[in-house]
């Protein structure tokens, strides 16, 4: 059992990945509790979308390919808040009109771009099994800073979260914190990446906060589990992985999916997130 | 300053049989102010009690002498997107008026509200609130229950999560709420009749409950104006009752009050003025003088029937 365990830890390259992948899960479940409460679960696909033309651009730049979908990502996330904030547009739809377009200017410049290697294929599905020194330093910081952001700005968040119009009128700065929340975001779904890939990372954000969610009545015991459900994941995922010999950003979006089935199994108050989305979907249609 | 400011006795005990006040026969007896209502009616009469705070004490000498109004407008318009929802408005409050914001959906009453509140933009006219521009208000004097609509139900907190935010604007970024922002929370959740719900979750209480929670988190707040958005609306009698009770009280204590409802049985009740609003301000002064049929006829369009119900004078 213990060999089991431990096997696995003989190649400094699995060592590498499961320091990573822990950080990374940590990163997503805590930044992911707001996206859930939030309903901004569609921009977390969207912002990993949008990044990838910033992959193929830095690609193509021969710059750090994190560096330029950070920057994308970025622009992109203060973009839809704006177009937000500014028209009577949607969120979703100016997520919808923002990232496909983003989208499409990456798919463009790489079919222009012949010579494309396969390491930019891994960022369509992640690849964890291949992170150096560089990436877990990086990884590393930018998953601490996210942390130290929303632990320094946990009030706050978690009023404009709950009511921005309340919290607005309380004198806190809610278009501040709503950017400030979206950039958290970008830079979380930028760090994980490596792991998961553009197509697969929105599960890490969303599915461990969307387990606590069920599991939870208070928003700090939601954010503990949430943590726990995202490393744990990771790690488990990372594990299936090796032995499985199988894609390591689906086993481990898989773990947190059976996650959550068995906590909307075991939901104290057997709410289920659907119900819980629909409400506020429909209490956000009434403000409107 | 609140431990003296917290009424001994629980509204919820004054619920009694008047709690169910007729909502269908307001007396004209009803419709001129009772007596105890007269520092809302004539406002230049301030009532000052020992215990305010240093800030009202200190402004209360030059009040005699026309101290400035709390809320100032004057040909204020306001919108969304192009669309002007408020037209010209010009209206001022005093230090200590209970103001009652009466007008059929759609009208700007919540518009108004937020640009009191300094969170709506003014496209035109001149606007103080607190003696400055509202945009740039403390905006932690100022108490704002919002209409129940724009809150996130599912969000996992309790009543006195709820309530203790109302202490954050206060605490400033970085700081934790201490023992003292703790005892506010309890104080104000007595106050309102909430303490036996204080560990319940917001989205699990009846519209009476949610809506005291959020004036128990405006009360922590100590502000100097509360502005309620539809206090009592989908609220039942009791609650009713209870929510005006506590307001009256803290209007006595020198707190400025604006409410907008479309529940026209309370106005004359409890509101020492009335703002008939339809986009302009149609009428504006002492429910006598301002309840008549004809301008709830230019208020509301043609409501026969909500205005015969209310047996208001012709």
């Amino acid at each position: 059992m213990i060999h089991w365990l431990t096997d696995p830890l003989q190649n400094a390259f699995m060592v590498r990945a499961l320091v990573a992948a822990a950080f990374i899960g940590l990163a997503c479940s805590v930044v992911g509790v707001f996206v859930v409460l939030r309903n901004l679960s569609f921009i977390g696909d969207g912002l990993a979308h949008a990044s990838f033309a910033g992959i193929v651009i830095a690609f193509l730049l021969k710059i750090n390919l994190y560096v330029g979908g950070l920057v994308v990502a970025v622009v992109v996330a203060l973009g839809i808040g704006s177009i937000s904030k500014r028209s009577e547009l949607s969120l979703d739809t100016a997520i919808g009109v923002l990232f496909t377009a983003t989208f499409a200017l990456g798919v463009l410049l790489m079919s222009r771009a012949r010579d494309y290697e396969s390491d930019l294929q891994d960022f369509l599905f992640g690849n964890i099994l291949g992170v150096d020194r560089l990436d877990i330093a990086l990884v590393v910081a930018l998953a601490a800073l996210v942390l130290a952001v929303v632990v320094a700005l946990y009030k706050e968040l978690l009023f404009s979260s709950f009511d921005p119009v309340m919290a607005q009128a309380s004198g806190l700065p809610t278009d501040f914190l709503y950017y400030l929340l979206l950039v958290l975001i970008a830079v979380t779904i930028i760090v994980s990446l490596q792991a998961a890939g553009i197509v697969l990372v929105a599960a890490l954000l969303v599915t461990p906060a969307a387990t606590a969610y069920q599991l939870t009545t208070r928003f700090r015991s939601m954010m503990v589990v949430s943590a726990v459900v995202g490393v744990g994941s990771a790690i488990v995922g990372l594990y299936a992985s090796y032995y499985l010999n199988a894609a390591s950003g689906a086993t481990i979006v898989l773990a947190a999916t059976a996650c959550f089935f068995l906590a909307m199994l075991f939901s104290p108050r057997r709410r289920s997130v659907l119900s819980a989305v629909l409400a506020s979907r429909r209490a956000a249609a009434r403000a409107r | 300053m609140t431990a003296d400011d917290t009424p001994s006795a629980s509204p919820t005990q004054t619920a009694d049989a008047d709690a169910s006040h007729d909502h269908t026969h307001v007396s004209p007896q009803r419709v001129v102010a009772p007596a105890d209502h007269s520092h809302a009616v004539a406002p230049a009469a301030p009532h000052l009690h020992p215990h305010e705070g240093h800030v009202r004490a200190a402004i209360a000498p030059e009040r005699a002498q026309g101290a400035p109004p709390v809320v100032d407008f004057e040909g204020v318009c306001a919108g969304y997107f192009g669309r002007d929802v408020l037209e010209e408005v010009s209206f001022a409050v005093q230090r200590g008026d209970f103001v009652g914001i009466i007008g059929p959906n759609g009208s700007g009453k919540s518009t108004l509200l937020k640009t009191i509140a300094g969170i709506h933009p003014i496209q035109c006219g001149g606007a103080e609130v607190l003696g400055v521009d509202p945009s740039v208000v403390d905006r932690r004097r100022i108490g704002y229950v919002p209409q129940t609509e724009s809150v996130n139900w599912a969000f996992p907190v309790t009543v006195a999560d709820v309530v203790l935010m109302g202490r954050y604007g206060k605490l400033g970024l970085f700081r934790r709420p201490s023992a003292a922002d703790r005892d506010a929370v309890e104080r104000a959740l007595v106050e309102v009749g909430m303490a036996d719900r204080r560990d319940s979750l917001i989205g699990q209480l009846s519209g009476g409950q949610q809506q005291r929670t959020f004036v128990a988190r405006a009360l922590v707040q100590e502000p100097d104006l509360m502005l309620l958005d539809e206090p009592i609306a989908g609220v039942d009698a009791a609650s009713q009752h209870a929510i005006f009770t506590l307001l009256e009280q803290r209007n006595r204590a020198g707190t400025t009050i604006i409410a907008s409802t479309h529940d026209l049985s309370c106005v004359a009740t409890w509101f020492g003025k009335v703002l008939c609003l339809n986009h302009h301000v149609v009428a504006y002064g002492p429910p006598d003088e301002v309840l008549t049929s004809a301008t709830l006829a230019a208020t509301f369009g043609s409501h026969p029937l909500l205005i015969g119900d209310a047996g208001l004078p012709a």
